[in-house]
């Protein structure tokens, strides 16, 4: 089954990027993809079990609201970053906090999400502790937030 | 459309010009990344789209293609950008970079 995901993944890419739909280069496409998925299909999609379109369907929906998050922060780092008195409000620390969430994927998700978001940088994940460092303490407060919620909505529901 | 295109640009290089103050004035290596990281990836979905944008002057098959190829550049920034971040900050992290807090900083 995921021989089959990862082809179409590569030939859709493959049409993508070459734009040209006679059959010789279709013919070049199917020849490469099927190579390609021959030697990566294991690394490609290694996790059994999930149904993957459904997730990846989710996944999309989660999207939009990353994208509000994301203006949220880059405004937030704009006002500081031209803020005259810059150093008042400013406040960083460094705050652990354990995730609920158990799949690799989902605690990558997470951390990128949470780089994304306003005024928190995830450092490091060590098991299920999560090092987040928070520019001002209002930022510290709101970890990790309904953000993991929504991560494990995605992720971690069958 | 063209004046889409124009603000769209216009609000990334703002943008993009924000991060770049937030790079110079933060006080340590960790507020820093929080410009360089966040500031980059709005900025950058802005001016692409912009990009994207003007490339449908005229809609066809391959102007199709060409912006499809931009949308597959939003979603590498999207993945590499927090990912770069987090590969710095850690490695800062993992050589005992302090992180400047109130405290540290003597009062004038």
């Amino acid at each position: 089954m995921r021989y089959i995901y990862t082809f179409l993944i590569m030939f859709g890419f493959w049409i993508l990027l070459s734009g040209k739909l006679d059959l010789f280069h279709l013919t070049l496409g199917v020849i490469s993809s099927a190579l390609v998925t021959f030697l990566s299909a294991n690394l490609f999609m290694y996790e059994h079990g999930r149904n993957r379109l459904t997730t990846g369907m989710r996944f999309l929906l989660y999207l939009p609201w990353l994208l509000y998050q994301i203006m949220l922060s880059t405004l937030h780092v704009a006002y500081l970053a031209l803020h005259p008195k810059m150093k008042d409000r400013i406040d960083p620390t460094i705050v652990t906090f354990k995730t609920i969430l158990k799949t690799d994927i989902a605690k990558v998700a997470l951390a990128n999400s949470i780089t994304l978001t306003p005024g928190t940088i995830t450092v490091r994940i060590e098991k299920d502790i999560f090092y987040v460092h928070a520019i001002s303490r209002k930022a510290a407060a709101g970890l990790p937030g309904e953000m993991e919620e929504r991560l494990a909505k995605i992720f971690e529901r069958d | 459309m063209t004046l889409t295109v124009i603000i769209l640009t216009l609000t990334g290089i703002v943008f993009f010009y924000a991060t770049t103050v937030g790079i110079l004035r933060f006080p340590d290596f960790y507020s820093r990344l929080h410009a360089a990281g966040k500031g980059d990836t709005l900025s950058s979905l802005l001016i692409l789209l912009a990009l994207m944008l003007y490339n449908f002057h005229e809609l066809n098959l391959a102007n199709l293609l060409v912006a499809m190829k931009i949308l597959l550049i939003v979603v590498f920034i999207f993945m590499a950008s927090p990912t770069a971040t987090h590969a710095i900050v850690d490695a800062g992290y993992e050589s005992g970079v302090q992180p400047w807090t109130k405290k540290s900083e003597p009062e004038d």
